[in-house]
C-alpha cells in the first residue's frame, strides 16, 4: 500500500470520527488512527481545503481548533464512514466467529451480540473463503489444568506449578505471577513472571503437570513486558547455536515444525536446512529420534555427540536385554 | 504529489456523494479542483481512470449511468446508501470482544484489514480500545508463504497450481485446485477445494505446499458449492487417533523426565527404574524414546524395542556417510 492509499480511507473516516467526538484531544484522536499528532494536523489541514462544489467558505469542511481540542462544525456530507470492504469485514467477522465457536475462551455471549451487530452493519460484505477454528490439540488432563490457569489469570492470583521443561528434560516446581493465557497454533501458553528465573516466561500448558492457585495476588514487577508475538512465539535469541542438517523426505516435517532458515532443495525430496537451537541436549534428543532421516553436516561436535549417544544406547540395550 | 492527489480524491468523493445526477468526466474535470492541472485531455483521462480505480479498490461504490450533459457519455455518482456504513452501537463488553477479535491476527494481510475495519467502526462512533489487556489471547498466525497467494485466489475465485509434498511414502506432485477456502484448524492452515487431477474435493496442508503458487485460468471461474462449511470439511478430513498401547521401559535414575511424567514406576532397581506407560501415538513413540538414547531401554513390546533399535542404527548409518 502506498501512502495515498493508506491516507484516503483515513481522511474519509476522520470527519465522521470527529463529528462523533466533539472537542476531542489531538493526541487521543491520533492514537485511535495509529498516527502521530503531527500527521493528524496535516490531515486536518488537507481536509480544510476540501468541500462541496462551489468551494466557497460555506462549502468547505470546517474544523475548529481550541488549543489541542478539535471540533468539526461542517462535514460537507461526510457524516458516516465508508462501509467495510470485503477484506475488512472478513478479517473482523472471521475472528469474531472463531472466538464465538470456542467455548471457555472468552465471554461468548458478548461475542455473539457483537457479531450480530457487525454483520448487520456491514451488509453484503460477508466474508467467504476464510475460516478459523481455535480448537486446541490437548488431552483432557490439560484442559483441567488450563481451566485452573485461566481462573488464576482472570482473578490475578499467583500459581505454584510443576513444570516439565522439554529443553532440559527436567521437572521443577516454581511460583509464577500469571500475566495472560495465550492460545497460539492449537496450544495454550501461560505467560507469567517466573519468580525462580526472574523473567517473563511462556509455559506450555500441556507441560504443566500440577497447578495450585496460591492465596496471594499475581504481582509481576512493573518492568515485566508481555511477549511480542507478531513474529511468532519464539524469536532467535543471542547465544543460540546453528546446525546445518540434511533432511531425508521422511524428516521434512522438521522444517515445518521448527524454526529453520535457508531451506535448500537437494532433489529426490531431500532438503538442507539451517536450524537454530538453544540447548544441545535437546537437539541431540531430536536428532537421535530422527535416526537415519537426518544427517548433521555441521557442527562436527554435535554429530559426534549424537553418534556416541547412539552407540552407548545400543550397548546398554544389548546389555540389559541379555541379562 | 501524494498530498494533492489525496485532496483531489476527497473532493471527488464529496462531489459524487452530493450529486443525484450522473456527472460526466468532462463535468467532473470542470468542477473538482486538481483536474484542471492536467495539461492535455489524455493526461486528464489517465488521471481520472487511476482515481476511479483507486476509489473502487477502497470499496467506494461508484455508480455509472448516462450523463446529463447531452453528449451521451458515461456519468458517475456515489449513492449515499451504498457508501455509508450502517448504524452500529456496541455495549462495552461487545466492544471488548471486537478488540480481542481484532488482536487475533498475527498476519500482515489480516492485521492491515482489521485495522481498517476498526478505524471505520471508530468513525461510526464506537469506542474500541484494542490495547486493553485480556485474560485469554488467542492468536492466529499466517506465516505460511502460500497463505497470501491462496487467500487471494480464493477471493478472486481463480484456480491455482502448486507443488504439494504429502507425508511419505506418497511422492510430491503438482496439483491443480479450484480453491474454495483457506481454513485454520487446530493451529494449522489448510486449503479446501476441488482437486482437478483427482476430480474430487480435497484438503491440503499449507505447510506442505512447496515453492510458488501459480494462478490458472480466469478469475471468477471457481464455483464454491452451496452451503459449504469449511471448518467441518477440514475437521472431517482429520485422521482419527490410533488407539494407545502399553509399554514397559527401563529408565536411568533421575533421567528421561519427559517419559517419567506420563508413567508409573513398577520396579525400582539399583541401576534405574522400570516404568509402565500408555503410548498414545505408537507410531511416533519410537522417535520420542530413541531421543533419550542410553537413558531408556524398551523392555516391552518387542516391536517397539526393535523400531527404537532401528532408529539408533540409522543414526550411526547416516552419520558415517
Amino acid at each position: 500500500m502506498n501512502a495515498a492509499n493508506d491516507r484516503l480511507p483515513r481522511l474519509l473516516a476522520l470527519v465522521p470520527y470527529l463529528l462523533n467526538r466533539p472537542d476531542i484531544d489531538v493526541a487521543e484522536a491520533a492514537a485511535d488512527f495509529g498516527i502521530t499528532p503531527k500527521q493528524l494536523r496535516k490531515d486536518l489541514e488537507l481536509l480544510w481545503m476540501c468541500g462541496l462544489p462551489g468551494y466557497g467558505p460555506g462549502d468547505l469542511i470546517d474544523i475548529t481548533f481550541e488549543g489541542d481540542r478539535i471540533t468539526v462544525s461542517f462535514d460537507a456530507g461526510l457524516e458516516r464512514p465508508l462501509r467495510l470492504t470485503a477484506a475488512e469485514a472478513a478479517s473482523l467477522l472471521v475472528a469474531l466467529r472463531a472466538l464465538a465457536e470456542t467455548p471457555g475462551v472468552v465471554d461468548t455471549d458478548a461475542v455473539q451480540r457483537a457479531l450480530a451487530k457487525i454483520e448487520k452493519a456491514v451488509g453484503d460484505a460477508q466474508p467467504a473463503g476464510l475460516a478459523v477454528g481455535l480448537g486446541l490439540r490437548e488431552r483432557a488432563e490439560t484442559t483441567q489444568i488450563r481451566d485452573t490457569v485461566s481462573h488464576a489469570v482472570k482473578h490475578e492470583r499467583a500459581l505454584r506449578i510443576r513444570y516439565y521443561s522439554q529443553a532440559h528434560d527436567q521437572i521443577s516446581d516454581r511460583v509464577v505471577d500469571p500475566m495472560r493465557l495465550l492460545l497460539v497454533e492449537g496450544r495454550g501458553y501461560l505467560e507469567a513472571w517466573c519468580r525462580s528465573a526472574l523473567g517473563v516466561r511462556l509455559f506450555r500448558v500441556d507441560r504443566i503437570d500440577e497447578v495450585t492457585e496460591l492465596d496471594e495476588p499475581s504481582a509481576p514487577p512493573p518492568h515485566a513486558e508481555p511477549t511480542d508475538t507478531s513474529e511468532g512465539l519464539f524469536q532467535p535469541e543471542d547465544g543460540q547455536r546453528l546446525a546445518i542438517l540434511t533432511l531425508e523426505p521422511d524428516a521434512h516435517w522438521v522444517a515445518e515444525y521448527y524454526p529453520v532458515d535457508l531451506v535448500t532443495e537437494l532433489g529426490d525430496g531431500r532438503t538442507r536446512v539451517l536450524m537454530r537451537y538453544a540447548d544441545t541436549s535437546w537437539m541431540v534428543r531430536l536428532l537421535l529420534g530422527l535416526g537415519g532421516e537426518v544427517h548433521v553436516e555441521q557442527p562436527e561436535e554435535l554429530a559426534a555427540q549424537v553418534r556416541s549417544r547412539a552407540e552407548e544406547a545400543l550397548r546398554r540395550a544389548d546389555h540389559l536385554l541379555s541379562t | 504529489m501524494a498530498i494533492a492527489r489525496a485532496e483531489r480524491l476527497v473532493n471527488l468523493v464529496l462531489c459524487l456523494l452530493s450529486t443525484r445526477q450522473f456527472l460526466t468526466a468532462e463535468r467532473i474535470r470542470a468542477i473538482v479542483p486538481g483536474y484542471a492541472d492536467a495539461p492535455t485531455d489524455e493526461a486528464f483521462f489517465r488521471m481520472f481512470e487511476r482515481d476511479k480505480s483507486e476509489l473502487r479498490d477502497l470499496g467506494v461504490p461508484l455508480e455509472t449511468g448516462k450523463g446529463v450533459d447531452g453528449t451521451f457519455s458515461d456519468g458517475y455518482r456515489i449513492a449515499r446508501r451504498d457508501y455509508e456504513l450502517g448504524d452500529i452501537d456496541l455495549e462495552p463488553d461487545e466492544a471488548a470482544a471486537v478488540a480481542l477479535a481484532a488482536r487475533l491476527w498475527d498476519s500482515p494481510q489480516l492485521t492491515g484489514a482489521v485495522h481498517g475495519a476498526l478505524i471505520k467502526l471508530r468513525a461510526a462512533g464506537v469506542d474500541v480500545d484494542d490495547a486493553a489487556p485480556a485474560v485469554v489471547e488467542p492468536k492466529v498466525r499466517t506465516s505460511e508463504p502460500a497463505f497470501p497467494p491462496l487467500l487471494a485466489a480464493v477471493q478472486k475465485a481463480q484456480a491455482v497450481r502448486f507443488d504439494y509434498r504429502p507425508p511419505p511414502p506418497a511422492q510430491p506432485k503438482t496439483r491443480t485446485v479450484e480453491p474454495w477456502g483457506v481454513v485454520a484448524w487446530r493451529g494449522r492452515w489448510y486449503l479446501v477445494g476441488h482437486d482437478r487431477d483427482r476430480d474430487a474435493p480435497r484438503c491440503f496442508r499449507l505447510s506442505r505446499v512447496a515453492g510458488a503458487v501459480q494462478t490458472v485460468g480466469k478469475a471468477g471461474e471457481v464455483q464454491v458449492p452451496e452451503g459449504l462449511d469449511l471448518l467441518s470439511f477440514v475437521a472431517r478430513t482429520e485422521v482419527a487417533p490410533t488407539p494407545s498401547a502399553p509399554a514397559k521401559l527401563w529408565v536411568a535414575k533421575d533421567r528421561a523426565h519427559g517419559l517419567r511424567r506420563h508413567a508409573t514406576i513398577v520396579d525400582r532397581r539399583d541401576d534405574g527404574d522400570v516404568i509402565e506407560l500408555d503410548l498414545k501415538f505408537p507410531d511416533s513413540a519410537a522417535k520420542w524414546i530413541a531421543g533419550f538414547g542410553p537413558d531408556v531401554v524398551v523392555l516391552e513390546p518387542e516391536l517397539l524395542a526393535k523400531s527404537v533399535r532401528e532408529r539408533l542404527l540409522g543414526v550411526l548409518e547416516s552419520e558415517r556417510r
